[in-house]
Protein backbone atom coordinates (compact mmCIF):
# COMPACT_ATOMS: atom_id res chain seq x y z
CA UNK A 1 0.00 0.00 0.00
CA UNK A 2 0.94 3.42 -0.43
CA UNK A 3 1.41 5.97 1.87
CA UNK A 4 -1.70 7.19 3.40
CA UNK A 5 -2.44 10.81 2.51
CA UNK A 6 -2.35 13.54 5.11
CA UNK A 7 -4.96 13.95 7.57
CA UNK A 8 -8.41 15.66 6.08
CA UNK A 9 -12.19 15.24 7.09
CA UNK A 10 -14.62 12.66 5.11
CA UNK A 11 -16.86 15.68 4.25
CA UNK A 12 -13.95 17.33 2.42
CA UNK A 13 -14.43 14.73 -0.02
CA UNK A 14 -17.82 15.25 -1.24
CA UNK A 15 -17.18 18.14 -3.49
CA UNK A 16 -14.54 16.20 -5.50
CA UNK A 17 -16.60 12.94 -5.43
CA UNK A 18 -19.59 14.66 -7.06
CA UNK A 19 -17.13 16.74 -10.07
CA UNK A 20 -15.71 13.16 -10.50
CA UNK A 21 -19.08 11.86 -11.03
CA UNK A 22 -20.15 14.79 -13.57
CA UNK A 23 -16.67 14.54 -15.20
CA UNK A 24 -17.44 10.61 -15.41
CA UNK A 25 -21.32 11.55 -17.37
CA UNK A 26 -23.00 10.89 -14.43
CA UNK A 27 -26.11 13.08 -14.84
CA UNK A 28 -25.89 14.56 -10.61
CA UNK A 29 -27.67 17.51 -9.26
CA UNK A 30 -26.93 18.39 -5.70
CA UNK A 31 -28.76 20.33 -3.07
CA UNK A 32 -27.76 22.05 0.16
CA UNK A 33 -30.31 23.40 3.24
CA UNK A 34 -27.94 26.60 4.25
CA UNK A 35 -25.42 24.20 5.91
CA UNK A 36 -23.41 24.14 1.88
CA UNK A 37 -20.22 25.50 3.71
CA UNK A 38 -20.30 23.02 6.54
CA UNK A 39 -20.98 19.99 4.09
CA UNK A 40 -18.98 21.30 1.30
CA UNK A 41 -21.59 21.20 -1.16
CA UNK A 42 -20.69 24.79 -1.92
CA UNK A 43 -17.47 24.14 -3.70
CA UNK A 44 -19.74 21.74 -6.45
CA UNK A 45 -21.84 24.61 -6.40
CA UNK A 46 -19.20 26.73 -7.69
CA UNK A 47 -18.02 24.65 -10.33
CA UNK A 48 -21.18 23.71 -11.90
CA UNK A 49 -23.60 26.38 -10.58
CA UNK A 50 -26.62 24.96 -13.07
CA UNK A 51 -26.66 21.05 -11.15
CA UNK A 52 -26.67 22.68 -7.50
CA UNK A 53 -29.52 24.90 -5.53
CA UNK A 54 -29.43 25.63 -1.88
CA UNK A 55 -33.54 25.26 -0.77
CA UNK A 56 -32.50 27.26 2.69
CA UNK A 57 -33.26 25.58 6.21
CA UNK A 58 -35.75 23.04 4.89
CA UNK A 59 -34.26 19.54 5.24
CA UNK A 60 -37.72 17.92 4.28
CA UNK A 61 -38.82 19.78 1.20
CA UNK A 62 -35.11 19.22 -0.03
CA UNK A 63 -35.98 15.44 -0.10
CA UNK A 64 -39.22 16.11 -1.86
CA UNK A 65 -37.03 18.02 -4.34
CA UNK A 66 -34.65 15.28 -4.78
CA UNK A 67 -37.18 12.41 -5.08
CA UNK A 68 -38.86 14.54 -7.96
CA UNK A 69 -35.13 15.35 -9.80
CA UNK A 70 -34.66 11.29 -9.55
CA UNK A 71 -38.00 10.47 -10.56
CA UNK A 72 -36.96 12.99 -14.00
CA UNK A 73 -33.97 10.52 -14.19
CA UNK A 74 -31.11 12.89 -12.32
CA UNK A 75 -29.04 11.21 -9.58
CA UNK A 76 -30.00 13.84 -6.54
CA UNK A 77 -27.39 14.48 -4.25
CA UNK A 78 -28.61 16.04 -0.78
CA UNK A 79 -26.45 17.08 1.91
CA UNK A 80 -26.71 18.16 5.37
CA UNK A 81 -25.80 16.93 8.98
CA UNK A 82 -26.13 13.60 10.01
CA UNK A 83 -28.96 14.78 12.73
CA UNK A 84 -31.19 16.23 10.21
CA UNK A 85 -30.76 14.39 7.79
CA UNK A 86 -31.93 11.75 8.29
CA UNK A 87 -33.22 12.88 11.83
CA UNK A 88 -35.47 15.80 10.29
CA UNK A 89 -36.62 14.35 7.28
CA UNK A 90 -37.23 10.41 7.71
CA UNK A 91 -40.91 10.18 6.92
CA UNK A 92 -39.72 12.08 3.50
CA UNK A 93 -37.04 9.99 3.29
CA UNK A 94 -39.53 6.88 3.27
CA UNK A 95 -42.40 7.99 2.26
CA UNK A 96 -40.98 10.04 -1.25
CA UNK A 97 -37.94 8.02 -1.89
CA UNK A 98 -37.37 4.70 -0.44
CA UNK A 99 -41.04 3.00 -1.18
CA UNK A 100 -41.42 4.12 -4.77
CA UNK A 101 -40.35 0.34 -6.02
CA UNK A 102 -36.92 -0.76 -5.52
CA UNK A 103 -36.31 3.29 -4.31
CA UNK A 104 -35.47 6.58 -5.96
CA UNK A 105 -32.01 7.29 -7.18
CA UNK A 106 -31.58 9.58 -4.19
CA UNK A 107 -28.30 9.84 -2.60
CA UNK A 108 -28.17 11.60 1.14
CA UNK A 109 -24.49 12.63 1.79
CA UNK A 110 -24.88 13.47 6.04
CA UNK A 111 -21.83 15.05 7.41
CA UNK A 112 -20.86 15.91 10.83
CA UNK A 113 -21.65 12.09 12.07
CA UNK A 114 -21.23 10.58 15.45
CA UNK A 115 -19.58 12.81 18.07
CA UNK A 116 -16.73 14.11 16.91
CA UNK A 117 -18.99 16.89 15.34
CA UNK A 118 -17.12 18.19 18.87
CA UNK A 119 -18.22 21.34 20.86
CA UNK A 120 -21.87 22.11 19.29
CA UNK A 121 -22.58 19.16 21.71
CA UNK A 122 -25.83 17.07 22.52
CA UNK A 123 -28.35 18.27 19.80
CA UNK A 124 -25.53 17.90 16.47
CA UNK A 125 -23.96 14.74 17.67
CA UNK A 126 -25.86 12.60 15.68
CA UNK A 127 -25.82 8.17 16.84
CA UNK A 128 -28.92 7.70 15.62
CA UNK A 129 -28.72 8.32 12.15
CA UNK A 130 -27.71 5.03 11.16
CA UNK A 131 -30.47 3.12 12.98
CA UNK A 132 -32.93 5.24 10.59
CA UNK A 133 -30.94 4.66 7.46
CA UNK A 134 -30.96 1.27 7.70
CA UNK A 135 -34.02 0.94 8.18
CA UNK A 136 -35.04 1.99 5.35
CA UNK A 137 -35.46 -0.80 2.48
CA UNK A 138 -33.85 -0.04 -0.52
CA UNK A 139 -30.83 2.00 0.70
CA UNK A 140 -27.84 1.39 0.86
CA UNK A 141 -25.63 2.75 4.06
CA UNK A 142 -21.22 3.44 4.41
CA UNK A 143 -19.45 5.01 7.13
CA UNK A 144 -15.85 5.91 5.09
CA UNK A 145 -13.09 5.92 7.37
CA UNK A 146 -11.18 8.48 5.63
CA UNK A 147 -10.63 11.16 3.05
CA UNK A 148 -9.77 8.68 -0.04
CA UNK A 149 -12.39 6.13 1.17
CA UNK A 150 -15.12 8.68 1.36
CA UNK A 151 -14.35 10.16 -2.42
CA UNK A 152 -14.62 6.67 -3.82
CA UNK A 153 -17.46 5.66 -1.74
CA UNK A 154 -19.85 8.56 -2.78
CA UNK A 155 -18.45 7.87 -6.51
CA UNK A 156 -19.60 4.45 -5.88
CA UNK A 157 -22.80 5.26 -4.93
CA UNK A 158 -23.49 7.65 -7.16
CA UNK A 159 -22.97 5.21 -10.26
CA UNK A 160 -25.94 2.79 -8.80
CA UNK A 161 -29.55 3.69 -9.38
CA UNK A 162 -30.63 2.88 -5.63
CA UNK A 163 -30.73 5.41 -2.72
CA UNK A 164 -27.65 5.48 -0.33
CA UNK A 165 -26.71 7.32 2.65
CA UNK A 166 -23.32 8.05 3.28
CA UNK A 167 -22.16 9.34 6.57
CA UNK A 168 -18.88 11.99 6.83
CA UNK A 169 -17.22 13.67 9.95
CA UNK A 170 -16.17 17.04 10.75
CA UNK A 171 -12.66 16.84 11.68
CA UNK A 172 -9.45 16.42 10.13
CA UNK A 173 -8.66 12.55 10.56
CA UNK A 174 -5.60 10.79 9.79
CA UNK A 175 -5.45 9.22 6.35
CA UNK A 176 -5.82 5.53 6.50
CA UNK A 177 -5.56 4.78 2.56
CA UNK A 178 -3.35 6.06 -0.04
CA UNK A 179 -4.07 6.02 -3.40
CA UNK A 180 -3.69 2.17 -4.69
CA UNK A 181 -7.21 1.75 -2.30
CA UNK A 182 -10.52 0.79 -4.21
CA UNK A 183 -13.66 1.02 -2.42
CA UNK A 184 -15.82 -1.48 -3.03
CA UNK A 185 -19.50 -1.08 -1.98
CA UNK A 186 -20.57 -4.18 0.40
CA UNK A 187 -17.01 -5.40 1.12
CA UNK A 188 -14.74 -5.24 3.79
CA UNK A 189 -11.32 -4.31 3.84
CA UNK A 190 -8.69 -6.46 5.93
CA UNK A 191 -6.67 -3.74 7.22
CA UNK A 192 -4.47 -6.41 9.29
CA UNK A 193 -4.77 -10.71 9.62
CA UNK A 194 -5.01 -12.05 13.03
CA UNK A 195 -6.44 -15.43 14.44
CA UNK A 196 -7.70 -14.67 18.45
CA UNK A 197 -10.15 -11.83 17.82
CA UNK A 198 -11.66 -9.70 14.94
CA UNK A 199 -12.41 -5.96 15.57
CA UNK A 200 -14.80 -4.81 13.18
CA UNK A 201 -15.17 -0.95 12.73
CA UNK A 202 -16.23 2.01 10.73
CA UNK A 203 -15.50 5.32 10.45
CA UNK A 204 -13.04 6.93 12.77
CA UNK A 205 -13.46 4.22 14.92
CA UNK A 206 -11.23 2.04 12.27
CA UNK A 207 -8.15 3.97 13.26
CA UNK A 208 -8.77 3.30 16.52
CA UNK A 209 -9.09 -0.17 16.15
CA UNK A 210 -5.75 -0.32 14.42
CA UNK A 211 -4.43 0.82 17.51
CA UNK A 212 -6.11 -1.27 19.44
CA UNK A 213 -4.60 -3.90 17.44
CA UNK A 214 -1.55 -3.00 18.51
CA UNK A 215 -2.07 -2.57 22.27
CA UNK A 216 -3.13 -6.32 21.76
CA UNK A 217 0.13 -7.57 19.81
CA UNK A 218 2.06 -6.49 22.38
CA UNK A 219 0.03 -8.85 24.83
CA UNK A 220 0.85 -11.63 22.01
CA UNK A 221 -3.38 -11.12 21.38
CA UNK A 222 -3.20 -11.31 17.32
CA UNK A 223 -6.06 -9.75 16.47
CA UNK A 224 -7.98 -9.03 12.86
CA UNK A 225 -9.25 -5.34 12.08
CA UNK A 226 -11.89 -5.01 9.30
CA UNK A 227 -12.86 -1.92 8.04
CA UNK A 228 -16.86 -2.66 7.52
CA UNK A 229 -17.29 0.64 5.39
CA UNK A 230 -20.77 -0.35 4.13
CA UNK A 231 -23.22 -1.27 6.83
CA UNK A 232 -26.09 -2.36 4.60
CA UNK A 233 -25.71 -4.61 2.67
CA UNK A 234 -23.24 -5.87 5.14
CA UNK A 235 -19.94 -7.85 3.87
CA UNK A 236 -21.51 -11.39 5.35
CA UNK A 237 -18.52 -13.53 3.83
CA UNK A 238 -15.94 -11.19 5.76
CA UNK A 239 -17.88 -12.04 9.07
CA UNK A 240 -18.27 -15.23 8.61
CA UNK A 241 -14.36 -16.10 8.02
CA UNK A 242 -13.62 -13.62 11.00
CA UNK A 243 -16.35 -15.66 13.04
CA UNK A 244 -14.66 -18.78 11.96
CA UNK A 245 -11.22 -18.02 11.56
CA UNK A 246 -10.48 -16.13 14.74
CA UNK A 247 -13.73 -16.83 17.11
CA UNK A 248 -14.75 -13.59 18.65
CA UNK A 249 -15.79 -10.33 17.28
CA UNK A 250 -15.80 -7.05 18.70
CA UNK A 251 -17.82 -4.11 16.72
CA UNK A 252 -16.95 -0.39 16.88
CA UNK A 253 -18.71 2.46 16.17
CA UNK A 254 -19.07 6.33 16.78
CA UNK A 255 -23.25 5.52 16.95
CA UNK A 256 -25.15 3.55 19.25
CA UNK A 257 -24.67 0.13 19.57
CA UNK A 258 -28.22 -0.43 18.70
CA UNK A 259 -29.25 -0.29 15.01
CA UNK A 260 -25.49 0.57 13.87
CA UNK A 261 -22.67 -1.47 12.66
CA UNK A 262 -23.02 -3.52 15.47
CA UNK A 263 -26.35 -4.45 15.25
CA UNK A 264 -25.43 -5.51 11.91
CA UNK A 265 -22.77 -7.92 12.67
CA UNK A 266 -24.31 -9.47 15.09
CA UNK A 267 -27.45 -10.38 13.32
CA UNK A 268 -25.25 -11.87 10.57
CA UNK A 269 -23.84 -14.21 13.36
CA UNK A 270 -27.01 -15.01 15.03
CA UNK A 271 -27.64 -16.81 11.72
CA UNK A 272 -24.69 -18.08 11.05
CA UNK A 273 -21.88 -18.42 13.46
CA UNK A 274 -22.88 -17.45 16.85
CA UNK A 275 -19.39 -16.40 18.13
CA UNK A 276 -18.70 -14.02 21.62
CA UNK A 277 -18.91 -10.62 20.20
CA UNK A 278 -18.34 -6.84 22.24
CA UNK A 279 -19.98 -3.84 21.25
CA UNK A 280 -18.03 -0.33 21.40
CA UNK A 281 -20.27 2.54 20.74
CA UNK A 282 -22.01 5.48 22.07
CA UNK A 283 -24.93 5.06 24.73
CA UNK A 284 -25.84 8.42 26.11
CA UNK A 285 -26.49 12.04 25.17
CA UNK A 286 -23.04 13.97 24.77
CA UNK A 287 -21.90 17.58 25.72
CA UNK A 288 -19.69 19.92 24.24
CA UNK A 289 -15.91 19.73 23.95
CA UNK A 290 -12.98 19.36 21.35
CA UNK A 291 -13.56 16.51 19.13
CA UNK A 292 -10.44 14.58 20.43
CA UNK A 293 -11.43 15.54 23.94
CA UNK A 294 -14.93 13.56 23.03
CA UNK A 295 -13.70 10.45 22.08
CA UNK A 296 -12.31 10.23 25.48
CA UNK A 297 -14.94 10.83 26.99
CA UNK A 298 -17.13 8.59 25.48
CA UNK A 299 -14.34 5.89 26.04
CA UNK A 300 -13.96 5.41 22.27
CA UNK A 301 -10.25 4.38 22.38
CA UNK A 302 -7.67 2.03 21.99
CA UNK A 303 -7.51 0.90 25.75
CA UNK A 304 -11.76 0.54 25.22
CA UNK A 305 -11.27 -1.02 22.17
CA UNK A 306 -8.75 -3.76 23.47
CA UNK A 307 -10.39 -4.35 26.87
CA UNK A 308 -13.59 -5.48 24.83
CA UNK A 309 -11.50 -7.66 22.55
CA UNK A 310 -9.97 -9.26 25.75
CA UNK A 311 -13.48 -9.88 27.40
CA UNK A 312 -14.98 -11.09 24.02
CA UNK A 313 -11.97 -13.72 23.68
CA UNK A 314 -13.08 -14.85 27.46
CA UNK A 315 -15.83 -16.17 26.55
CA UNK A 316 -14.48 -18.37 23.79
CA UNK A 317 -15.70 -21.97 24.89
CA UNK B 1 -45.68 16.29 -27.12
CA UNK B 2 -48.62 15.20 -25.29
CA UNK B 3 -51.52 16.94 -25.99
CA UNK B 4 -55.01 17.80 -24.18
CA UNK B 5 -57.70 16.38 -25.50
CA UNK B 6 -59.96 18.81 -27.60
CA UNK B 7 -62.43 21.09 -25.35
CA UNK B 8 -64.87 19.07 -23.47
CA UNK B 9 -67.94 20.38 -23.17
CA UNK B 10 -69.55 21.77 -19.44
CA UNK B 11 -71.66 19.23 -19.89
CA UNK B 12 -70.06 16.61 -21.01
CA UNK B 13 -67.46 17.16 -17.97
CA UNK B 14 -70.30 17.15 -15.62
CA UNK B 15 -71.61 13.69 -16.71
CA UNK B 16 -67.93 12.44 -16.59
CA UNK B 17 -68.05 13.84 -12.75
CA UNK B 18 -71.50 11.80 -11.92
CA UNK B 19 -69.45 8.31 -13.08
CA UNK B 20 -66.41 9.43 -11.22
CA UNK B 21 -68.54 10.20 -8.53
CA UNK B 22 -70.43 6.88 -8.83
CA UNK B 23 -67.13 5.00 -8.82
CA UNK B 24 -65.98 6.16 -5.67
CA UNK B 25 -68.76 5.47 -3.38
CA UNK B 26 -69.10 1.92 -5.24
CA UNK B 27 -65.28 1.29 -4.52
CA UNK B 28 -65.17 2.60 -1.09
CA UNK B 29 -68.20 0.30 -0.67
CA UNK B 30 -66.61 -2.56 -1.95
CA UNK B 31 -63.51 -2.08 0.10
CA UNK B 32 -65.06 -1.27 2.82
CA UNK B 33 -62.79 0.52 3.64
CA UNK B 34 -61.16 4.36 2.23
CA UNK B 35 -61.81 8.24 2.19
CA UNK B 36 -65.18 8.91 0.49
CA UNK B 37 -65.55 12.32 1.58
CA UNK B 38 -62.45 14.18 0.32
CA UNK B 39 -62.37 12.25 -2.43
CA UNK B 40 -66.17 13.72 -3.51
CA UNK B 41 -65.34 16.78 -2.80
CA UNK B 42 -62.24 17.02 -5.58
CA UNK B 43 -64.16 15.59 -8.42
CA UNK B 44 -64.84 18.64 -10.49
CA UNK B 45 -61.34 20.23 -9.75
CA UNK B 46 -60.14 16.75 -11.15
CA UNK B 47 -62.54 16.17 -13.99
CA UNK B 48 -61.59 19.57 -15.40
CA UNK B 49 -58.21 19.50 -14.96
CA UNK B 50 -57.87 15.91 -16.54
CA UNK B 51 -59.70 16.18 -19.43
CA UNK B 52 -59.46 19.99 -20.19
CA UNK B 53 -56.07 21.35 -18.87
CA UNK B 54 -53.46 18.24 -18.85
CA UNK B 55 -51.21 17.42 -21.52
CA UNK B 56 -50.99 13.67 -21.39
CA UNK B 57 -51.25 10.66 -22.89
CA UNK B 58 -52.62 7.74 -21.43
CA UNK B 59 -50.94 5.61 -23.87
CA UNK B 60 -47.34 7.06 -22.91
CA UNK B 61 -47.52 7.64 -19.14
CA UNK B 62 -43.81 8.20 -18.65
CA UNK B 63 -43.42 10.80 -21.84
CA UNK B 64 -40.69 12.88 -20.13
CA UNK B 65 -42.96 15.96 -21.75
CA UNK B 66 -46.03 15.02 -20.02
CA UNK B 67 -47.50 17.38 -17.82
CA UNK B 68 -47.94 15.94 -14.18
CA UNK B 69 -50.41 16.17 -11.86
CA UNK B 70 -49.35 15.29 -8.58
CA UNK B 71 -51.88 14.01 -5.68
CA UNK B 72 -50.35 15.54 -2.80
CA UNK B 73 -53.52 14.48 -0.45
CA UNK B 74 -53.11 11.17 -1.07
CA UNK B 75 -55.82 9.76 0.98
CA UNK B 76 -58.34 10.53 -2.02
CA UNK B 77 -57.14 7.62 -4.31
CA UNK B 78 -61.05 6.69 -4.34
CA UNK B 79 -61.04 10.26 -6.83
CA UNK B 80 -57.92 9.57 -8.55
CA UNK B 81 -58.19 6.16 -9.69
CA UNK B 82 -61.60 6.93 -10.86
CA UNK B 83 -60.07 9.87 -13.16
CA UNK B 84 -57.50 8.03 -14.40
CA UNK B 85 -59.32 5.00 -14.87
CA UNK B 86 -61.83 7.17 -16.45
CA UNK B 87 -59.28 8.79 -18.37
CA UNK B 88 -57.98 5.67 -19.76
CA UNK B 89 -54.80 5.05 -18.13
CA UNK B 90 -56.20 1.72 -17.33
CA UNK B 91 -59.21 -0.48 -17.12
CA UNK B 92 -62.59 0.84 -14.78
CA UNK B 93 -62.61 -2.93 -14.23
CA UNK B 94 -59.14 -2.36 -11.46
CA UNK B 95 -61.35 -0.16 -9.41
CA UNK B 96 -63.24 -2.79 -7.84
CA UNK B 97 -59.97 -4.77 -6.44
CA UNK B 98 -59.57 -1.11 -4.44
CA UNK B 99 -57.58 -1.85 -1.51
CA UNK B 100 -57.78 -5.12 -1.41
CA UNK B 101 -54.70 -7.91 -1.17
CA UNK B 102 -52.93 -7.98 -4.40
CA UNK B 103 -54.28 -5.06 -6.45
CA UNK B 104 -52.15 -2.83 -7.38
CA UNK B 105 -54.75 0.00 -6.61
CA UNK B 106 -53.35 0.67 -2.71
CA UNK B 107 -54.98 2.21 -0.01
CA UNK B 108 -52.45 5.13 -0.87
CA UNK B 109 -50.85 5.67 -4.15
CA UNK B 110 -47.94 3.76 -5.14
CA UNK B 111 -46.13 5.64 -8.33
CA UNK B 112 -44.69 2.86 -9.30
CA UNK B 113 -47.66 0.52 -9.32
CA UNK B 114 -50.15 1.66 -11.91
CA UNK B 115 -49.73 4.33 -15.08
CA UNK B 116 -50.50 7.59 -14.16
CA UNK B 117 -49.59 7.65 -10.77
CA UNK B 118 -46.88 10.26 -10.14
CA UNK B 119 -45.71 10.14 -6.68
CA UNK B 120 -46.24 7.76 -3.89
CA UNK B 121 -48.34 9.63 -1.02
CA UNK B 122 -49.65 8.61 1.95
CA UNK B 123 -48.34 11.29 4.09
CA UNK B 124 -49.38 14.36 3.63
CA UNK B 125 -47.37 17.64 2.75
CA UNK B 126 -44.70 16.70 0.60
CA UNK B 127 -46.74 17.08 -3.53
CA UNK B 128 -45.50 20.45 -3.50
CA UNK B 129 -41.56 19.13 -3.22
CA UNK B 130 -42.19 16.86 -5.51
CA UNK B 131 -43.13 19.21 -7.87
CA UNK B 132 -40.21 21.30 -7.34
CA UNK B 133 -37.78 18.46 -8.47
CA UNK B 134 -39.77 17.82 -11.30
CA UNK B 135 -39.95 21.38 -12.20
CA UNK B 136 -35.95 22.03 -11.78
CA UNK B 137 -35.13 18.98 -14.13
CA UNK B 138 -37.64 19.90 -16.98
CA UNK B 139 -35.95 23.03 -16.93
CA UNK B 140 -32.59 22.55 -16.72
CA UNK B 141 -34.24 19.63 -19.93
CA UNK B 142 -35.62 22.46 -21.60
CA UNK B 143 -38.83 20.91 -21.44
CA UNK B 144 -42.29 23.16 -21.28
CA UNK B 145 -44.41 20.46 -18.81
CA UNK B 146 -46.28 21.79 -16.41
CA UNK B 147 -47.06 20.21 -12.55
CA UNK B 148 -50.30 20.60 -11.25
CA UNK B 149 -50.39 19.83 -7.56
CA UNK B 150 -53.98 18.98 -5.18
CA UNK B 151 -53.21 20.01 -1.80
CA UNK B 152 -56.03 19.32 0.87
CA UNK B 153 -56.87 22.16 3.62
CA UNK B 154 -55.93 20.39 6.38
CA UNK B 155 -52.73 19.05 5.02
CA UNK B 156 -52.13 23.16 5.42
CA UNK B 157 -51.29 22.36 8.67
CA UNK B 158 -47.60 20.86 7.08
CA UNK B 159 -44.85 22.93 7.63
CA UNK B 160 -42.96 21.06 4.65
CA UNK B 161 -45.93 22.79 2.56
CA UNK B 162 -44.58 26.25 3.02
CA UNK B 163 -41.34 25.15 2.82
CA UNK B 164 -42.29 24.57 -0.60
CA UNK B 165 -44.68 27.35 -0.76
CA UNK B 166 -41.51 29.68 -0.34
CA UNK B 167 -39.52 28.10 -2.73
CA UNK B 168 -41.69 27.93 -5.67
CA UNK B 169 -41.13 31.62 -6.13
CA UNK B 170 -37.79 31.49 -5.58
CA UNK B 171 -36.95 29.38 -7.97
CA UNK B 172 -39.07 31.17 -10.01
CA UNK B 173 -40.97 28.22 -10.98
CA UNK B 174 -44.06 30.10 -11.28
CA UNK B 175 -45.17 29.23 -14.90
CA UNK B 176 -44.25 25.27 -14.20
CA UNK B 177 -45.86 24.46 -11.15
CA UNK B 178 -49.95 25.25 -10.33
CA UNK B 179 -51.29 24.69 -6.95
CA UNK B 180 -54.83 23.69 -6.13
CA UNK B 181 -56.33 23.41 -3.05
CA UNK B 182 -59.51 21.19 -1.96
CA UNK B 183 -61.11 23.78 0.29
CA UNK B 184 -63.45 21.58 1.51
CA UNK B 185 -62.75 22.80 5.48
CA UNK B 186 -62.94 19.26 6.82
CA UNK B 187 -60.11 17.64 8.31
CA UNK B 188 -59.61 14.14 9.91
CA UNK B 189 -60.55 14.91 13.62
CA UNK B 190 -63.26 17.74 12.05
CA UNK B 191 -64.10 20.88 11.09
CA UNK B 192 -60.45 22.62 9.98
CA UNK B 193 -61.95 26.21 11.64
CA UNK B 194 -61.49 23.84 14.98
CA UNK B 195 -58.63 21.21 14.66
CA UNK B 196 -56.79 24.08 13.24
CA UNK B 197 -57.96 27.08 11.82
CA UNK B 198 -56.11 28.21 8.01
CA UNK B 199 -56.94 31.31 5.71
CA UNK B 200 -55.34 29.41 2.70
CA UNK B 201 -55.61 32.73 -0.19
CA UNK B 202 -54.12 34.95 2.58
CA UNK B 203 -51.32 32.36 3.68
CA UNK B 204 -50.56 31.90 0.04
CA UNK B 205 -50.54 35.47 -1.28
CA UNK B 206 -48.11 35.73 2.12
CA UNK B 207 -45.73 33.37 0.20
CA UNK B 208 -46.00 35.51 -2.86
CA UNK B 209 -48.52 33.19 -4.87
CA UNK B 210 -51.20 34.98 -6.94
CA UNK B 211 -54.86 33.54 -5.35
CA UNK B 212 -57.41 32.30 -7.47
CA UNK B 213 -60.48 31.45 -5.38
CA UNK B 214 -63.80 29.48 -7.24
CA UNK B 215 -66.80 27.47 -6.30
CA UNK B 216 -65.33 24.27 -6.79
CA UNK B 217 -68.69 22.04 -7.57
CA UNK B 218 -69.25 25.06 -10.39
CA UNK B 219 -67.70 22.90 -13.95
CA UNK B 220 -67.89 26.21 -15.36
CA UNK B 221 -65.66 28.31 -12.85
CA UNK B 222 -63.59 25.69 -12.20
CA UNK B 223 -62.66 25.17 -15.54
CA UNK B 224 -62.64 28.48 -15.48
CA UNK B 225 -60.34 29.08 -12.77
CA UNK B 226 -57.79 26.41 -14.37
CA UNK B 227 -57.64 28.63 -17.15
CA UNK B 228 -57.06 31.64 -15.44
CA UNK B 229 -53.70 29.86 -13.40
CA UNK B 230 -52.22 28.83 -17.05
CA UNK B 231 -52.30 32.18 -17.92
CA UNK B 232 -48.33 33.70 -17.43
CA UNK B 233 -47.97 35.87 -14.38
CA UNK B 234 -44.51 36.77 -12.25
CA UNK B 235 -46.36 34.91 -9.51
CA UNK B 236 -47.37 31.33 -9.24
CA UNK B 237 -50.78 30.45 -8.97
CA UNK B 238 -52.91 28.71 -6.17
CA UNK B 239 -56.51 27.73 -7.46
CA UNK B 240 -57.89 27.97 -4.11
CA UNK B 241 -61.21 25.51 -4.49
CA UNK B 242 -64.07 26.41 -2.38
CA UNK B 243 -65.56 22.63 -1.89
CA UNK B 244 -68.09 20.66 0.36
CA UNK B 245 -66.51 17.24 2.32
CA UNK B 246 -68.20 14.29 0.08
CA UNK B 247 -70.36 16.30 -2.18
CA UNK B 248 -73.07 14.57 -4.06
CA UNK B 249 -74.13 12.19 -1.28
CA UNK B 250 -76.58 14.22 0.84
CA UNK B 251 -75.81 12.48 4.43
CA UNK B 252 -71.85 12.36 3.31
CA UNK B 253 -72.23 16.55 3.10
CA UNK B 254 -70.30 18.28 5.05
CA UNK B 255 -70.42 15.29 7.64
CA UNK B 256 -66.49 14.94 9.23
CA UNK B 257 -67.67 11.48 9.60
CA UNK B 258 -67.08 10.00 6.47
CA UNK B 259 -63.69 11.50 6.05
CA UNK B 260 -62.35 8.12 6.59
CA UNK B 261 -65.43 5.57 6.64
CA UNK B 262 -67.07 3.51 3.95
CA UNK B 263 -71.23 3.27 3.49
CA UNK B 264 -73.71 0.52 4.17
CA UNK B 265 -75.69 -1.43 1.56
CA UNK B 266 -78.11 0.65 1.88
CA UNK B 267 -76.55 4.09 2.09
CA UNK B 268 -74.55 2.67 -0.64
CA UNK B 269 -77.99 2.55 -3.26
CA UNK B 270 -78.81 5.66 -1.65
CA UNK B 271 -75.89 7.62 -2.99
CA UNK B 272 -75.38 5.61 -6.37
CA UNK B 273 -79.88 7.12 -6.48
CA UNK B 274 -78.34 10.75 -5.31
CA UNK B 275 -75.28 10.95 -8.04
CA UNK B 276 -77.61 9.63 -10.34
CA UNK B 277 -79.99 12.19 -9.81
CA UNK B 278 -77.56 14.57 -9.98
CA UNK B 279 -77.83 16.59 -6.42
CA UNK B 280 -74.36 17.71 -6.99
Amino acid sequence: MTQAAPAAATREAYPYALIELVEQGVDVVAIDADLSVSTMGYQFGERYPDRWYTVGVAEQNMVGIAAGLAACGKTAFIASFAVFLPGRCYDQLRTSVAQPRGGLNVKCVASHGGITVGEDGMSAQAIEDLALATSLIPFDVVVPADFEAAKQAIVAVGKTTRPAYVRTGRPKVPGIYGSDYRFELGRATKLRDGSDVTLIACGVLVGIALEAANLLANEGVSARVLDMATIKPIDREAVLAAARETGAIVTAEEHQTTGGLGTAVARVLAETVPVPMAFVGVDRYGTSGKWDELLTYFDLTPARVAAAAREAISRKR
Amino acid sequence: MPTRLAPVSIDELKAIAKRIRAHIVQMVYEAQSGHPGGSLSAVELGVALYWNHLRCDPANPEDPNRDRFILSKGHATPFYYAVLAERGFFSTELLSGFRKLGSPLQGHPSMKALPGIEMSGGSLGQGLSFAIGHALAGRMEGREFRCWVMLGDGELNEGQVWEAAMAVPHFGLGDRIIAVVDRNGIQNDGFADRIMRTNPPAMFAGFGWKVIECDGHDMAAVDAALSEAEQPDERPRVVVAHTVKGKGVSFMENNPGFHGKAPTREQLEQALAQIAEGLA
